[in-house]
């Protein structure tokens, strides 16, 4: 029985003052150019909540838009404001940086992470509107300590600090002295990690119309690392979550693989399902810190707003087959194998063009190709093109190779099966799984039958293996679970009457 | 002869454009020695 997709989250949170303090970028431009142009500049260029808020992709990503939208919006869209600039979303919402810092020390289990009073008691209220956070979550946030105390950890004991415009408001401390897998700075990226998974998981099970108790198993497929120095990526966050989330009935585990670990993780929830081993699994991923402001230096080269300015978290739902909800078929699944190579021929050709041909499908079945959905207003003014476009560029050509199509319909193969880019610059955020929300809305409607996920990540990065990486799995509309023909206790009654009254007749006609 | 004859090569590959060891298998056909060689990710 194939698992259906019950729920989705799509949370983002705008944290303008963590741009500048703990994207890479930034951080790697302080140590090596510390009075360089683009850090003098870069405070000129960070948007503001509202302007976040009006930013179309963001709207997309929340669910006040279908992707669609950004085909009638002239590109770029950094400098049109959307008409829709609501916080709150279809899948999720715009969280300020100020409340995600009260869910950060909700999600804190051992004190690290501390807020100054007068900034608890002012954004308190505000999270405590918030109809998604849980009365539980409200009441681990602390009453807040002094500036003083949050002045001397971070100038004295090397504490990250947490700035609001700026001023400084609370800060991280480490967890040991000397272990640098449990520094300030890691803690703080884990944290934000844990905290805006927990904030999906609470969507997507909004989304999906179920209690936190019905959750079985929880797969976190995030890009961060939790652990000490003993055990440096031992996990577990997607435990750690679940117990913020509320999800008591839940275990879980994390599965990495740089941008390809939401298919990944898909894969074996579904499977989890299928194999019956649990009813209902959920599968997230909080954002990145470390990602944010990536892009910043051609940003503000060319004079736009930094656009990597939020964290994306993302959440789904699965459980058994319920006879409604989208179901994900594993038996056509795209594999990039170590043999695979990683040339983009071969890398698309093992994850779209071989399980179709598997199938006896052909490449134009398919309704919508979600391969990775990185905004290409962010990334096009950085040089590194528009993604989703690319991707569908190369399955149309290989469409046309193989003669499912003709090359004068490639311009429009890539427009009508490809979704465009609307999802933040967050790693595993953007690799296919951004659209599984819309998707699943739109096969409900009727209006497509099959779309694919397709992840793909970027082994080479952790330097073990020169590798590419990916996997890709189609979902489909409900197409209902076949009744298996089963026996009732009185039928059974009857049919061993039937066979004695038989066997007794054949006695009788015998003598 | 080509420009890349007896050169030595740093190759960097983009994970959404054309990786690593592609590149460095081009480069060394054009007679030139890679001595360092990785693909990067932009996004």
């Amino acid at each position: 029985m194939n698992s259906v997709i019950r729920g989705t989250g799509y949370p983002l949170v705008h944290v303008p003052d963590m741009v500048l303090l703990n994207g890479t970028t930034q951080t790697t431009e302080r140590i090596v150019n510390p009075e360089s142009e683009y850090l003098k500049k870069l405070g000129d260029h960070i948007r503001t909540y509202e302007q976040a808020c009006a930013y179309y992709p963001n709207q997309v990503y929340i669910g006040n838009y279908t992707p669609e939208i950004l085909e009638e919006v002239e590109f770029p869209w950094y400098d049109k404001p959307s008409p829709v600039s609501d916080r709150f979303g279809k899948y999720g919402e715009i969280m300020p940086q100020e409340e995600f810092y009260l869910l950060m020390q909700a999600s804190d289990e051992f004190e690290l992470l501390f807020l100054e009073k007068a900034f608890v008691e002012k954004y308190k209220p505000e999270l405590a509107k918030n109809g998604i956070i849980t009365e539980a979550i409200l009441d681990r946030i602390h009453e807040g300590v002094e500036l003083e105390q949050i002045k001397k950890q971070v100038n004295e004991h090397k504490a990250e600090p947490l700035r609001s415009n700026g001023e400084l408001v609370g800060y991280v401390k480490n967890a040991h002295a000397i272990d640098e897998n449990l520094s300030a700075h890691v803690m703080l990226e884990n944290l934000v990690s844990k905290a805006s998974s927990v904030l999906s998981l609470l969507y997507a099970l909004k989304d999906a119309g179920m209690n936190p108790d019905d959750v079985e198993y929880v797969i976190d497929c995030s890009e961060e690392a939790c652990g000490d120095m003993n055990q440096r990526g031992g996990g577990n966050f997607a435990k750690a979550a679940a117990e913020t989330a509320g999800l008591n009935n839940a275990t879980g585990s994390d599965v990495r693989g740089f941008c390809a670990a939401p298919s990944h993780a898909l894969t074996m929830a579904a499977s989890l399902i299928k194999a019956g081993t649990f009813n209902c699994v959920a599968v997230t991923a909080g954002g990145s810190t470390a990602k944010l402001g990536m892009n910043g230096k051609e940003h503000v080269n060319k004079d736009l707003p930094i656009l990597e300015d939020v964290l994306g978290g993302f959440a789904t739902i699965l459980t058994a087959n319920d006879n409604i909800n989208p179901e994900i078929n594993l038996d056509i699944q795209g594999i990039h194998t170590v043999g695979t190579g990683s040339s983009p021929q071969n890398v698309i050709g093992s994850l779209v063009v071989d399980p179709l041909e598997r199938a006896g499908l052909k490449v134009t079945d398919i309704n919508k190709y979600s391969p990775e959905m990185q905004n290409p207003d962010v990334t096009k003014p950085a040089g590194a093109g528009d993604v989703p476009q690319s991707n569908m560029k190369m399955i149309g050509a290989l469409a046309v190779k193989r003669g499912d199509m003709d090359r004068k319909d490639l311009n429009d193969f890539v427009s009508k099966h490809g979704v465009v880019g609307f999802a933040p610059t967050q790693g595993h955020i953007p690799s296919g799984v951004p659209y599984l929300g819309h998707a699943r809305q739109e096969i409900l409607d009727g209006k497509m039958e099959k779309v694919m996920i397709v992840g793909k990540g970027s082994l080479f990065l952790g330097r073990l293996t020169n590798l590419f990486d990916g996997i890709s799995f189609i979902v489909q509309a409900n197409e209902g679970v076949e009744e298996e023909a089963t026996v009732s206790r009185d039928e059974i009654r009857g049919l061993i009457a039937e066979s004695l009254r038989d066997f007794a007749s054949s006695l009788l006609e015998s003598r | 002869m080509s420009i890349l004859e007896g050169k030595k090569a740093i190759v960097i590959g983009d994970r959404d454009g054309v990786p690593g060891p592609a590149i460095s298998l081009c480069v060394e056909s054009a007679g030139a020695e890679v001595v360092y060689s990785s693909t990067e990710c932009f996004v």
